[in-house]
């Protein structure tokens, strides 16, 4: 019982914070971290190398002055990665173009807004502490799709096939494979999916775009780190655009008639550029046993709750 | 300047980024305690690591928790599994709670040997 009268406390403490933070934006995250130099506790890395999860230094694939060819016809295969620096993917208060700022925020339904009020975010202008949450992820349950594009988006590797693209994801060492081989969607869905189901063609010869649906929406997955909603009607439609040899652009688009009432853009030209082709993703996942210690150890006792 | 910068940051005039991804919600934004303690024990794990370290003050031990962010982010900073052992002597600098509780989240650690790690990335080639 004790412990309940603090997690009420903690509630409301919540509430204030929420209130209190409302309209700054939060400063962790979306630029991951990154500090300037100079000053007590600002340390200069300039003397390091930077390792791959090979433990070899990088490679960059335009050393020694190389300029980037045009973009090459069809193909999207490689290492890619944030072209702003390992942390722009984080997108920690929401998805680059539409960050939760307390400002603007996408085009609710009614229902929409229901089920974005319900839900108790870690960050955004309405964030909770971190023992009161009630985001999916932060049970370790997979992040699934699309906010494994809005949400710490690292190193992605694309393997391009004759009749597929596979997409693999760093955080949690997720994958989705895209259909290119002109296949239409099932007539009937086996099942809903954490990651739906994706066909893929060539708009243009630099432009790669992919439809999804069938993901499972229904309150087990969240579109966003902020608790944005997606239902299981949410259609996405990606465009990854080739803007030279060693730089493409990400557009997201999602439609959702139950939660949005018209369709909206999270992501718009989000910059990726090509990372060298013998880079080694270094391991990052969501364990649950190390997320449990880390709640007992840390967020209950961060947001007032005494064992 | 750097003592205008050393005064600022005792000040809580200027911060300096945090290492985490569990929220701000919790904490006391923009404010830093600097600690001097010994490692109790160190958390390389998923999806965040943690750092704990007994800090004795007015001749009482309280151990400390400091989180950062997980291990594969912490290492395109410069930091590894290795970092701390129990015993080391650390000077933390972080970001307390406003529970006020011994807990808080990173800004950056002095070794023993003068080493010190933060929150930047190591530059890219």
């Amino acid at each position: 019982m004790k412990r309940w009268h603090l997690v009420v406390t903690a509630m409301l403490l919540a509430s204030a914070v929420a209130y209190a933070q409302a309209g700054r934006g939060g400063g962790q995250g979306r630029g991951g971290g990154q500090g300037g130099g100079g000053g007590r506790g600002v340390v200069s890395t300039a003397d390091l190398t930077v390792l791959d999860g090979w433990g070899r230094p990088l490679t960059d694939p335009l050393a020694g002055g190389k300029t980037p060819g045009p973009a090459p016809a069809r193909s999207i295969d490689g290492m890619w990665e944030p072209a702003d620096g390992p942390g722009a993917g984080i997108q920690a208060n929401g998805p680059s173009s539409m960050p939760s700022d307390g400002k603007s925020e996408p085009p609710y339904t009614p229902a929409g807004k229901a089920a974005y009020d319900s839900h108790q975010a870690l960050y955004g202008y309405r964030a909770v502490l971190p023992a009161m949450s009630n985001d999916p992820r932060d049970k370790c349950d997979p992040l699934g799709f699309p906010r494994a594009n809005f949400y710490q988006l690292r190193h992605t590797q694309f393997i391009q096939r004759p009749n597929q693209v596979v997409i693999m994801y760093q955080f949690d060492k997720r994958y989705r494979v895209i259909w290119t081989d002109g296949r239409d969607f099932p007539k009937e869905l086996p099942d809903f999916r954490w990651y739906g189901y994706s066909v893929g063609r060539w708009a243009d010869p630099a432009t790669f775009v992919v439809n999804t649906i069938g993901l499972i929406g229904r309150e087990r997955v969240w579109l966003d780190e902020t608790g944005r909603p997606m239902s299981e009607d949410m259609t996405v439609e990606e465009r990854f655009h080739r803007v030279n040899s060693h730089r493409m652009e990400i557009t997201v688009t999602v439609t959702d008639p139950k939660y949005y009432s018209k369709p909206w853009v999270p992501m718009d030209k989000f910059p990726m550029k090509l990372q060298a082709n013998d880079y080694d993703i270094i391991e990052m996942l969501c364990v649950p046993s190390d997320m449990e210690s880390y709640h007992r150890d840390f967020a209950d006792p961060a947001s007032g709750i005494i064992r | 300047m750097k003592t205008f910068l050393r005064w600022a940051l005792f000040a809580g005039l200027v911060s300096t980024p945090v290492l985490a991804h569990h929220g701000n919600a919790a904490f006391d934004v923009g404010k830093t305690r600097e600690l001097k303690g010994t490692v109790t024990e160190w958390i390389w794990a998923n999806p965040h690591c943690w750092l704990k370290f007994d800090v004795t003050e007015d001749g009482k031990t309280v151990n400390w928790v400091v989180e950062a962010t997980n291990s594969a982010d912490l290492m395109e900073r410069g930091w590894s599994r290795l970092l701390f052992k129990p015993g080391d002597t650390v000077t933390v600098s972080l970001e307390p709670v406003k529970s006020g509780a011994p807990v808080g989240r990173v800004r950056s650690i002095t070794l023993a040997n003068g080493k010190v790690v933060g929150t930047n990335y190591i530059p890219r080639p």
